[in-house]
């Protein structure tokens, strides 16, 4: 596989959150505003990175049988950095995501990496694949928090464009976190269910 | 009176599911039958009121003493995941009934964010009955708050069940549909809202 396919993979053909189905409660969570959404995926990239860089640096050194724990308090540690690095300089987002960000740690992305590319793959391979699994993260954040922003509070990245009587509530409560989610799910298989249609459609032709 | 109003608050009005957004994964994955979603909750609840116990335990008398809790999510996950493991081991020695009834969800919920979002809520605020954290009172809270996860998942499996006989889009079949169920149900669920 070449470098660039390595990052790029994550962004839209094995997006974690649309296509894999991974850290499902995240996504649907802190998809409120566009600002959270942007602070979660930024959190949770750099989780990525560095657990894919160190834990790939070590895979020589870990014994097999315990290599879960050995991930788990790996993965952990940065979460725990990156907590009090965002308490520290971004309180309002420490605030708004709350519990979440302790809860990076059993985000099935961070350790689904791990265990699936970081184990077995040299640590440049690894840290790009934890670069582009982590902004595909962001990006399906950000597509769901545009669209419940802009219905539910009339506003994009907190600047508000529409009037206050012409929003649609439900879009920023629980409800609209799974409606949204289902039907940007759908729409995106349905994208990707035709290219590969289409793909086969050509090698047949041939 | 306000136990009962804490259960209600916890069960319904705070859904950890369809409110709360924890323990997705589950809810999604373990949702196709009812049977099975029964066994997961049961689990759910067994695992959560256990390790709530033990995690608040040691958060009061190690981590907040020794002032060392910003330690909390590494000892928490780790604590929980030992802990799983174990009665894994001492259900399959002592009840192997019960344990051929759980013992395939246990290996699952100790990735499932329900158990160490909980545990990490009952010691951060004043949720529960408004008396600052307390032992006993968050062992309860989180043996409501799993009830409440097992009422989810048990609501949510029944309508698959049925989803399952339905013509869709080939696009919305599997996640997407069972995501847009949840949202109608959540919708229900927002009916408890000023409950307590």
């Amino acid at each position: 596989m070449s470098k660039l396919k390595i990052l790029t993979k994550g962004f839209f053909k094995e997006n974690p959150s649309l296509i894999l189905v991974l850290g499902t409660c995240p996504t649907l969570a802190v998809t409120t505003s566009v600002n959270n959404a942007l602070g979660m995926g930024a959190a949770t990239t750099f989780v990525l990175l560095m657990s894919n860089i160190l834990i790939s640096a070590l895979k020589n050194v870990i014994p097999d049988k315990v290599r879960i724990p050995c991930y788990i308090v790996i993965i952990a540690t940065f979460v725990s950095m990156i907590d009090l690095l965002i308490q520290g300089f971004v309180p309002a987002l420490s605030a708004s995501l709350g519990v979440f960000i302790p809860l990076i740690v059993v985000n099935c992305i961070v350790l689904g990496r791990a265990e699936a590319f970081a184990n077995k793959n040299s640590v440049g391979d690894s840290a790009l694949d934890g670069l582009g699994m982590g902004v595909g993260f962001t990006i399906s954040l950000v597509l769901i928090a545009m669209v419940r922003e802009i219905l539910g509070a009339g506003s994009f990245m907190g600047h508000a464009f529409i009037p206050s009587d012409y929003n649609i509530l439900i879009f920023v409560l629980a409800p609209g976190a799974f409606l949204v989610f289902g039907f940007i799910m759908a729409l995106v298989r349905h994208l990707v269910n035709k290219i590969e249609e289409k793909r086969k459609a050509k090698c047949c032709v041939k | 009176m306000e136990y009962i109003l804490m259960i209600i608050g916890a069960v319904l009005v705070n859904n950890i599911i369809l409110v709360q957004f924890l323990g997705i994964c589950p809810f999604l994955g373990v949702s196709s039958k009812v049977n099975t979603a029964l066994g997961m909750g049961v689990a759910v609840i067994f695992v959560m009121a256990l390790a709530t116990l033990v995690t608040s335990t040691l958060q009061k008398f190690v981590l907040l003493p020794l002032g060392i809790t910003y330690l909390q999510t590494i000892v928490f996950i780790l604590v929980i995941a030992a802990l799983v493991q174990m009665v894994e081991i001492m259900l399959k020695k002592l009840s192997p009934s019960l344990y051929q009834a759980l013992g395939v969800y246990l290996p699952l919920i100790t990735t499932n964010c329900a158990v160490l979002g909980i545990a990490i809520k009952v010691t951060e605020q004043e949720i529960i009955t408004g008396h600052g954290f307390n032992i006993l009172d968050s062992t309860l809270y989180s043996v409501a708050i799993a009830i409440g996860f097992t009422l989810a998942i048990v609501i949510f499996a029944g309508i698959r069940e049925q989803l399952e006989l339905v013509e869709i889009p080939k696009g919305m079949k599997g996640v997407p549909i069972a995501l847009i169920t949840a949202g109608i149900l959540a919708m229900a669920f927002m009916g408890f809202a000023n409950l307590v």
